[in-house]
């Protein structure tokens, strides 16, 4: 299971990427190998205002239903168009093709309750 | 939390194993929908050992189950295979079974694993309180390890095992022989819809029998295969889950089980109430339906009508082979014979889902 260093970690198995202001925002590779099969994908809209810790999606596999949560608040700028059509990206490519929603923080002071990779590491070996 | 015999198996094989029915099992080894796919390509291996097994024999053996059981036991021979359900007076279902008969004075039910120890005493509760004396009931359940072996190779993986001759075995027939040197009984049943057999053996047989068919399957394409495409695949083929589509509260005849329902062979338990609720009009009626857009119908949601809810979804989920969100429900009867269109609530939205005569997969 991989945890790329460059992106920060949330307790809800959340990852950000993180470019000047825009913060791109998808699952991890540990949330998607517990879902297992991921067959649906609800995002948000352009320029839904979102806000640190509340749903902003949800993500369905054969078995279950779960939420996504929103690690910073801001407005989002763009949406993975990919996912609604072929939500198992997810699963083949969490970090990368699979990314879900772009957000435009209000408040970059939240990514210092994010976590690094080997934090977020240890966060679910002890989970 | 029980184990089957095969549980370390399960583990090694690196399966996620959750608990179901008071029982610790596998309900994925690669992914659902490859396990799935497997099955109805290929074949696929359910370890469901947490089934329980109860034998009635005796000279009264047939009156009795001809009482307790809702289908006609006069209508099976030795060697045949008959689903079944056990009613309570109310009509309402104890659990839904397969009837296996031996002999005129020997049969076993196979029944959920959850419902074991409540169908057990439900028998022997019916026993104490009738004239039936002449037979014993006994609780073999852990006398037994039973593997599902599924799909469109079953029969070239089994035959590479076995002496018996599967071409003799029918659809709903069974006979005893080895398998890999274990004793078996080999029923040609099952719960996907595809061509298939469930075994039956000795539950210290049960690893060896696991290795044997996993080996001599794999040139084949067979696959380890877990609760949660055993879920997907009944449910493409639209087939009742207890606890789902059949409860104490869900009448047979509401539940599309009128062809197992023999209400004209003589009394039975349940009997009279629901020849009153035949009469009397059933209110509810378990329908398939089928999203016309993207989304996962799911147990539990609103079934609408002009933006009222008639019914709920009973198990939902994506099919594998469709890719589309397929559902039963159970929805008042005067909406589902109409032609009305229908909307399951997901959350904030109202999916348009059309009647489809199940099976979803033909």
């Amino acid at each position: 299971m991989e945890f790329p260093d460059e992106l920060r970690y949330t307790e809800e198995h959340e990852w950000v990427l993180v470019e000047d202001d825009v913060a791109t925002i998808g699952i991890t590779d540990f949330a998607q190998d517990q879902l297992g099969d991921v067959v649906f994908v609800e995002l948000p809209e352009v320029g839904d205002e979102l806000v640190a810790g509340k749903t902003l999606g949800v993500v369905e596999s054969v078995k279950a239903v779960s939420d996504i949560y929103a690690p910073l608040s801001g407005e989002v700028v763009e949406i993975n168009e990919d996912l609604p059509d072929e939500p198992e990206l997810l699963n083949t490519s969490a970090y990368e093709d699979g990314w879900m929603i772009k957000v435009k923080m209000s408040d970059p002071s939240e990514l210092d309750d994010l976590m690094d990779a080997s934090d977020y590491q240890r966060f679910i070996e002890q989970d | 939390m029980k184990k089957t015999v095969l549980n370390q198996l399960h583990h090694q094989a690196g399966a996620r194993m959750v608990e179901f029915g008071g029982w610790e099992m596998p309900v994925q080894y690669s992914g659902v929908i490859a396990e799935h796919l497997a099955v109805r390509q290929a074949a696929g291996l359910f370890d469901v050992s947490h089934m329980g097994e109860i034998e009635v024999s005796g000279p009264q053996a047939f009156d009795f189950l001809q009482y307790a059981t809702i289908n006609d036991v006069a209508s099976l021979s030795d060697g045949q295979v008959q689903y079944t359900a056990l009613c309570y007076p109310d009509g309402g279902v104890v659990d839904d079974l397969t009837l296996y008969r031996f002999a005129a004075e020997k049969y076993l039910l196979c029944v959920n694993a959850a419902n074991t120890d409540k169908d057990f005493e439900w028998l022997q509760q019916l026993l104490e309180k009738t004239d039936f004396n002449n037979l014993q009931l006994v609780n073999r359940s852990s006398e037994y390890a039973q593997l599902a072996l599924q799909g469109p190779k079953s029969a070239e993986i089994l035959a590479r095992l076995t002496a018996v001759d599967l071409t003799a075995i029918k659809y709903y027939c069974f006979t005893e022989g080895d398998v890999a040197g274990v004793p078996t009984i080999i029923s040609r049943t099952g719960y996907t819809g595809e061509d298939g057999f469930e075994l039956y053996c000795p539950t210290a047989g049960g690893v060896a029998l696991w290795q044997a068919l996993m080996a001599a399957g794999e040139p084949f394409g067979l696959q380890p295969t877990g609760l949660g495409a055993r879920d997907t695949l009944r449910l493409e083929k639209a087939y009742a889950l207890y606890g789902h589509e059949i409860t104490a509260d869900i009448l047979p005849l509401e539940a599309r089980l009128a062809w197992i329902t023999k209400l004209n062979v003589g009394d039975f338990v349940g009997r009279q109430a629901l020849l009153d609720a035949k009469q009397a009009g059933l209110k509810r009626k378990l329908i398939g339906l089928q999203l016309t857009e993207s989304g996962v119908p799911r147990e539990g949601y609103p079934v609408l009508c002009d933006g009222r809810e008639v019914g709920q979804v009973t198990s939902g989920t994506m099919s594998p082979c469709l890719k589309l969100g397929i559902a039963l429900a159970l929805v008042e009867t005067q909406v589902a014979d109409s032609e009305q269109p229908l909307q399951i609530a997901i959350r904030k939205r109202q999916v348009a889902a059309v009647r489809v005569k199940p099976p979803f997969v033909k």
